[in-house]
């Protein structure tokens, strides 16, 4: 790896490492003017004052806010978001497993996505104009207009009831107890997301593939004599598929807030139903961390789509502005 | 034919008709073209846009696009019928015995795959070569043939890490990696550097001595044809309208059309009134009878705008052949560009001045600057410059030589980092916001592309009148009267207020873009390469018109070009420009006449001339030029210069001395001394002559 990668790599991270301090601010300030306070929640709305200036001082909610910033801050950095204030559990050991689950429910969906969106999407490309373009891409809009949990509650009739139904209605079993029953029981959620993910991203791969396809150097492959499949192999697909890297990355964000209704629906344990609670309970850590941590992970992700895009093009480090 | 015949001609193009099929009808691209070509020969197409060049090279390859197709006609190949031939025929012919070399490297080129990678492919596709050892061996061996430095390390690197010129010779090198029997060469050298164009069309000089390809060499640009081809097909709205020898057709053309762009094309040392072509290309969905050229042509009779005209024999011995009715007349009473007048305007006050100015940015970002090493690009330095009333004064140079940015900072669209710029004596800097609102309107700009710089939402007449409302206070209808003047002195048609910039022609919407400009009477004009995108004979028309607006309104300009002949036609005095100095400046006539500055004379001597019997020894500059971040020391040229002295050059900063006999017009910033900067032992006098 030169230097100019290197200095690229620092940049990125430093900007990555930027954000999430910003998120956590953010998410620190919007808990605190969330209405209804800590006690009150803990309490019930009965409670008498004294007991809730005793509940306050006793989470520590009496001392300046830049005292519960700094507190809050220190957590963070040592993965220590407190304890629920319904549960009396520790926050992390609440929203670690589950955010797991759901990062296991994205990755599923991301990668039926890639494997079907892509390959779809280039043929489309390849096919442009003709009857196989036209149906593709109409029936991804359809798959794309459809709101998910209509998606979901169909998939749930058709494959888990009648003639068809041979897979689990829902719930979920973990990857070291039997990865069959895991599959069965994430492909439905998974399938649901993937029809509206796979919608953007196929769009985009057929419109970037399109574009790489009638490019200058395109035609001088074409004109050096080199046959179809390896244009397609060797000259288009690198450069094609640049800008969906992209796409894949912005919806990995957008899985992260989508999964709850689906999750709902399949009655699957993720960070979705957690959430949902927390916040009608008012469980300010379990909030916190719950919005964090797949905050972090989008951010992630977008770090890693932009190491993949230094890796795909060489050009990035040089016009890197 | 005879077996000889047979074996010598590698490509024959017989009568072919192209048509490509639009949503209201059919284009015929091409009508009716026939093309020859023997072994070893070179072939020019000239032609400008819309002529058809290109889609006839590419019809010889049968890649036109999915919606055009060959007619009628037929194109053989060494004997085989390229028409017919199946795909895996085509494939082992494209690459392997044709070659196509495209036009802009830059987005020819595959941008992810290195260098290496793209020409081995090639000669693994062709040739019996399968080891990845022997493909490399030869990959360096053809890098090495187009004089690529350092072959091995070059074949590593991807193409935005090469040059321009460097990316072009790369492209040659895809091309001749499989030995071909037929190069074509689409514009080989647009969009490159005079100097890197000239170290180009030696290259093919070489090349052609040395091997025995067969060359089609596609370019609008005369000179480059008249230095490299040996016959030449001129090519006017899709049809052939004068063949020939070179030398042949640039002495003695006999068609109009030739005649015509012969005439409006600007030379160096040529002192002519450019003429331009009038009309436009006409379009090709709806071709009117007889002629193409007749409604331009100044021989045009009744008799030219019936019937099908054919090409006739002017010589049979040269083969010089002219599709013209009147092709004697012609010969015998030519079109000819006349002496240029001589200038009627004599400058006045000072309008803009610079003392030592400066423009440096920072390339990067805030943190590689803040905590890496930090090198600005010096864009602009030390640069005084004075512009007087009613004056053009030319700035030129090879891209990245900083001009466009000296244009730019000198109207303030830049901060400056260093140095004074005054308007009429009064200080930029010091300029409150309403007299920076005057300043702006005082001096406008125009760039190279038109209908970038024009709003596509906004029809012509508010585009023209956006300045009017924003300088001026004129009531709504002087405001129209206004528009209507100017469209009428831009020789534009008064249906043109109502259009959008999108339906007007290049030339047009260039005459647009210097109707805004005039708009509100600035007194200074930065043309920025205002011709460069535009043909020809659209080109010498704009140029007229901005003779005649100066001498009218007593504008000043200052005329940015890479382009000398275009310097050398309008510019009453001259600035050479190198890696953000100035290196020369004097009157137009001392800048293209000796003494010179070693640059400026290797700038000169790169442009290829309309004479092809003309043989100049040529300078050609090493290398490319440094990188503006970390300039060489002493004197910024001496990595370059033909006539470097020693030392000195590397170790002290020339200063701009005179070197005229007393009003200190003509400067030059160079350590030789007089003597050696006049004697002119780079010229060789032509042996014909």
């Amino acid at each position: 790896m030169n230097r100019t990668n290197q200095i690229y790599l620092l940049k990125r991270i430093v900007t990555a490492t930027v954000s999430l301090f910003i998120v956590s601010t953010a998410v620190f300030a919007i808990t605190q003017i969330l209405p209804g306070n800590a006690a009150t929640v803990i309490l019930g709305n009965e409670a008498t004052e004294e007991a809730v200036k005793e509940i306050e001082a006793q989470l520590g909610l009496n001392r300046p806010l830049w005292q519960q910033y700094i507190d809050y801050m220190i957590g963070l950095l040592t993965l220590n978001f407190g304890i629920s204030l319904t549960s009396q559990q520790p926050v992390m050991s609440m929203v670690w497993p589950r955010f797991i689950r759901t990062l296991q429910l994205a990755m599923v969906t991301m990668g039926m996505t890639v494997i079907t969106a892509i390959p779809l999407g280039v043929i489309a490309a390849k096919e442009r104009d003709s009857k196989i373009d036209y149906l593709i891409t109409t029936s991804t809009y359809l798959g794309m207009s459809v709101p998910s949990f209509v998606t979901a509650t169909l998939l749930l009739l058709v494959f888990t009831t009648g003639p068809f139904g041979f897979l689990p209605s829902g719930g979920y079993t973990p990857i070291s107890q039997n990865v069959i029953e895991w599959l069965q029981r994430i492909f439905l959620p998974a399938l649901s997301l993937t029809v509206i993910v796979m919608a953007y991203v196929l769009r985009q791969t057929r419109s970037s593939m399109i574009e790489t396809l009638e490019s200058k150097y395109i035609r001088t492959a074409r004109l050096k004599g080199v046959g179809e499949s390896k244009v397609l192999f060797n000259h288009a697909l690198r450069n094609g598929l640049l800008p969906t890297v992209t796409v894949l990355a912005i919806n990995f964000g957008w899985l992260m807030g989508a999964v709850v209704i689906v999750e709902e629906i399949f009655r699957y344990p993720g960070i979705g139903e957690l959430i949902v609670i927390a916040i009608r309970n008012r469980d300010l850590p379990v909030i916190q961390a719950g919005v964090l941590i797949p905050s972090a992970a989008f951010i992630f992700a977008n770090l890693t789509a932009d190491i993949v895009y230094t890796w795909l093009d060489p050009r990035i480090t040089m016009g890197d502005q | 034919m005879t077996q000889s015949d047979i074996n010598n001609t590698i490509l024959e193009v017989e009568n072919i008709n192209v048509e490509f099929s639009v949503p209201d009808g059919t284009v015929q691209a091409l009508r009716d073209v026939s093309v020859s070509l023997d072994k070893g020969e070179t072939l020019g197409i000239a032609g400008e846009s819309g002529s058809g060049k290109s889609t006839l090279a590419l019809a010889i390859v049968q890649y036109l696009d999915s919606n055009g197709h060959v007619s009628d006609g037929s194109i053989r190949f060494k004997g085989r019928d390229i028409l017919n031939a199946s795909k895996d025929e085509l494939r082992s012919i494209r690459g392997g015995e044709i070659a196509h070399v495209a036009q802009r490297p830059s987005q020819a080129l595959n941008p992810s795959l290195t260098i290496g990678e793209q020409i081995s492919e090639s000669i693994r596709l062709h040739q019996d070569i399968d080891s990845s050892d022997d493909a490399r061996e030869r990959t360096i061996e053809v890098l090495d043939q187009v004089n690529i430095p350092d072959p091995a390390e070059m074949s590593e690197r991807y193409p935005h890490e090469l040059s321009g010129g460097q990316q072009q010779r790369a492209m040659l090198a895809i091309g001749l990696s499989c030995n071909p029997d037929l190069l074509i060469l689409d514009e080989p050298t647009t969009g490159l550097d005079v100097t890197t164009q000239a170290k180009f069309l030696d290259l093919i000089q070489d090349l052609k001595s040395e091997y025995n390809t067969a060359i089609l060499l596609i370019t609008h640009n005369l000179g480059v044809i008249s230095e490299i081809a040996d016959r030449v097909n001129v090519l006017y709205a899709g049809k052939m309208v004068e063949k020939g020898p070179v030398k042949e057709v640039f002495s003695n053309p006999a068609n109009p059309y030739t005649q015509a762009l012969l005439a409006t094309t600007p030379e160096l040392g040529v002192d002519k009134e450019l003429r331009p072509i009038p009309g436009r290309i006409p379009d090709l969905d709806n071709i009117p009878d007889g002629c193409i050229f007749a409604d331009r042509c100044d021989y045009a009779t009744e008799k030219c705008e019936t019937g099908s005209i054919r090409m006739e024999t002017v010589s049979e011995r040269d083969g010089h052949e002219s599709r013209c009715l009147h092709w004697e007349t012609a010969i015998s009473d030519p079109i000819e560009a006349e002496e240029s007048a001589a200038p009627s305007h004599t400058p006045g006050e000072d309008v803009l001045s610079a003392e030592k100015l400066k423009k440096y940015y920072d390339v990067g970002g805030v943190i590689q600057n803040r905590f890496f090493d930090h090198q600005p690009v010096q864009a602009v330095s030390d640069v005084s410059l004075t512009i007087r009333e009613s004056e053009t004064v030319g700035l030129v140079g090879e891209s990245g030589c900083g001009k466009s940015t000296l244009g730019r900072t000198l109207l303030k669209l830049h901060d400056t980092t260093d140095g004074s710029i005054e308007f009429r004596h009064q200080e930029l800097s010091g300029l409150n916001k309403e007299q920076l609102q005057q300043f702006r309107s005082e001096c406008q700009i125009i760039f190279q592309d038109p209908e970038a710089s024009l709003n596509p939402n906004k029809t012509i007449e508010e585009i023209i009148e956006r300045p009017l409302k924003l300088f001026t206070e004129n009531p709504p209808e002087e405001r129209q009267q206004r528009i209507t003047e100017l469209i009428e002195q831009m020789n534009l048609g008064r249906e043109i207020r109502s259009k959008y910039p999108h339906e007007l022609s290049g030339g047009q919407q260039q005459r647009v873009a210097i109707a805004r400009a005039f708009a509100a009477n600035p007194s200074l004009i930065v043309l920025d390469e205002p011709v460069a995108s535009l043909d020809v004979s659209v080109q010498a028309s704009i140029l007229n018109l901005l003779n005649e607006l100066r001498d009218e309104y007593g504008t000043s300009y200052l005329l940015i070009s890479h382009d000398l002949s275009v310097i050398e036609s309008i510019c009453d005095r001259v600035a050479v420009m190198y890696l953000g100095e100035i290196i020369e400046t004097g009157t137009t006539s001392e800048i293209f006449a000796p003494p010179y500055h070693p640059y400026t004379r290797s700038l000169l001597r790169s442009i290829p001339t309309l004479d092809p019997t003309e043989d100049i020894a040529q300078i050609r500059l090493d290398g490319d030029v440094p990188s503006a971040r970390d300039p060489p020391s002493g004197c910024s040229f001496h990595t370059r210069c033909p006539k470097k002295i020693g030392d000195i050059c590397e170790t002290e900063d020339p200063q701009l001395e005179s070197v005229g006999d007393t009003d200190n017009s003509h400067c030059i910033s160079c350590h030789l001394d007089q003597d050696q900067i006049e004697s002119p032992l780079d010229m060789v006098a032509n042996p014909e002559m």
